[in-house]
């Protein structure tokens, strides 16, 4: 068997999967969005479904509501993550344990991270129980509405808590690779630590942390099940909008459903060409 | 003379000084870290003891066991759903690893033609969301019988694993030597002989981290369950769901704890192994 048979052999399995299953799905997702469908008597594709999309101002504010939540939790998790891998990497006693801990929320399925934040957050939850016990509010109405709100926060409090430990782990990994010269030569040179921080420590990570924000944000712009627990039913974010149209009772919905998958499918694929040319344009830090 | 050493000693004094401020500074920093990554984690536990347990009280009023009670009784339903998510997990555990060892091994050991193509196939479902994929699939898997089956779901699962195992085993062998095969096979091993002799148990640890890494992805899946399974499939994850709405903070607090069992468990493992230098660490992180 010549060597080049033998490595398109071994990787055969793995790449049926991915054929069959994640592009297979996609293109019969696709083939639906037109209303085309031989096997269920639809061989007549047309484009009402995009049209219905593209008018409907229901997905124009999904569509908002996702990126606005993803750019705002990717965002603050990336200054936490920062601000988290510049103090783990110092040494410091107990620095196993609190790094453990760092990581715990890795493990933590989003779900439970959206229950998590139900218990906290409400007005009448954990975290104000706590504000009244240290008398800063009276009744549950003095706490801010931060679960169903108007805003998302408890949704992009649950990202930033589940994504910081995420990016900072990676942070941390380039710091390490990066080690202090950089930096001490700076010093030597006068820069003090902001200056240290800002024009060198920062302009050096920023390649990295830009990956990290890209795979951050693609999943929050397409997680589901936070804003399906802890989120508004109206207006809510774009995954939960097609959820919600694909098991409407009304069959006639699921091309629609389809359509905006594919819009978020297409959304997403961009972030991922982003995300090479990222990597491919600067040196790889890992 | 009196005076330089006058000078040394205050000199000396405020370094001590300002590095016990950095001390405190840090630590108070930590401090918020971890309370902010820790503390929404507590009310689960709690809940899951708790019978009353009403605003203001920062501690419930009467414990109990009820919601544990509850959750190990064979007449309820939640014992059922841990018995078929461990199944479901465990399935895309072996399938996984059996697809992803051979095409870890063809990407870790290899430069070939099309290889960028095939890592890029590799990667995209860790992009695209799942949602975007498992509506089409769903489709088929209705006609096939596959929808509302445990075998389905295992079939859908793997779209979000696959990606990481073969990340994971990809790395794995990139650091492996096959120069034992060949003396292995000049002394008159067989393949078969070789593959169980010499490739497994030097990569067995690799293989562990890949066969937690996919325990976990499959553990915490919602959406796909929840499309093709079609509430026929319970998952723990979905009653999870089920049973925060249905306001029933005690089970749902119970639930909880032990659906994040499996996780905590495994860090306690692999915390060494999940750092930012693993590029799989966003199958579990992100």
């Amino acid at each position: 068997m010549s060597p080049k048979l033998k490595i398109w052999l071994m990787l055969m399995p793995a790449l049926t999967v991915i054929t069959l299953l994640f592009l297979g799905g996609l293109l019969l997702g696709l083939a639906r969005s037109f209303n085309y469908m031989p096997v269920i008597g639809l061989t007549d594709p047309n484009v009402d479904a995009y049209i219905k999309v593209f008018t409907n101002p229901e997905f124009y504010q999904a569509l908002g509501l996702s990126l606005y939540i993803a750019v705002t939790a990717t965002a603050l998790a990336t200054i936490l993550a920062v601000a988290s891998a510049l103090l783990l990497r110092e040494t410091f006693p107990g620095k196993r344990i609190i790094t453990f801990l760092f990581q715990l929320n890795l493990t933590i399925p989003h779900i439970v991270g959206a229950v998590a934040m139900l218990f906290l957050l409400t007005q009448s939850g954990f975290l104000a129980r706590i504000v009244h016990f240290f008398g800063f509010i009276e009744r549950p109405a003095g706490f801010p509405i931060l679960i169903y709100d108007d805003f998302s926060l408890g949704i992009i409090i649950q990202y930033v808590w589940k994504e910081a430990p995420f990016m900072g782990l990676i942070t941390l990994a380039i710091l390490q690779s990066m080690g202090d010269d950089y930096e001490a030569v700076a010093q030597s040179l006068g820069a003090n630590r902001w200056q240290r921080l800002f024009h060198v420590i920062i302009p050096l990570i920023t390649p990295g942390v830009m990956r990290a924000y890209v795979v951050a944000f693609a999943f929050t712009f397409g997680a589901f099940e936070v804003p399906y627990l802890i989120g508004k039913t109206y207006p809510t974010v774009l995954p939960v909008l097609i959820y919600y149209r694909y098991t409407d009772v009304d069959l006639a919905m699921r091309p629609e459903a389809m359509a905006m998958a594919l819009v978020l499918a297409v959304i997403s694929t961009i972030l991922i060409f982003t995300y090479m040319a990222i990597s491919r344009r600067f040196t790889r830090v890992d | 003379m009196a005076k330089d050493t006058m000078t040394m000693t205050s000199q000396a004094e405020k370094s001590i000084v300002i590095r016990r401020k950095k001390h405190v500074r840090r630590w108070i920093a930590i401090s918020f870290l971890m309370t902010f990554l820790i503390l929404p984690l507590i009310p689960l536990f709690i809940w899951s003891f708790g019978f009353n347990w009403f605003f203001p009280n920062v501690l419930p009023t009467r414990w109990g066991i009820r919601a544990w009670a509850y959750v190990f009784d064979p007449t309820a339903q939640i014992l059922p759903a841990l018995w078929d998510s461990l199944v479901i997990a465990i399935g895309t555990v072996l399938i996984s690893l059996v697809i992803g060892i051979p095409a870890g091994r063809a990407l870790g050991l290899n430069v070939f033609r099309g290889k960028r193509l095939v890592e890029f196939l590799v990667l995209a479902p860790t992009i695209v969301p799942p949602l975007a994929v498992v509506l089409g699939i769903h489709v088929v898997f209705l006609k096939l019988g596959l929808a509302d089956t445990l075998i389905g779901v295992i079939l859908v699962h793997l779209i979000p694993v696959l990606p990481y195992v073969t990340l994971v085993l990809t790395g794995v062998f990139a650091n492996y030597d096959p120069e034992f095969e060949d003396q292995a096979r000049s002394l008159g091993a067989g393949t078969i002989t070789i593959i169980w002799r010499i490739m497994i148990p030097s990569i067995f640890p690799g293989i562990i981290v890949a066969a937690l890494f996919s325990f976990i992805i499959s553990w915490a899946q919602y959406v796909t369950t929840l499309l093709i399974g079609g509430g026929r499939v319970q998952t723990l994850p979905l009653l999870l769901y089920a049973f925060a709405r249905s306001g029933d903070y005690a089970v749902t607090g119970a639930i909880s704890v032990i659906f994040i069992t499996p996780g905590i468990l495994m860090l306690l493992f692999t915390s060494r192994y999940l750092t930012g230098k693993n590029q799989a660490l966003g199958g579990i992180g992100r």
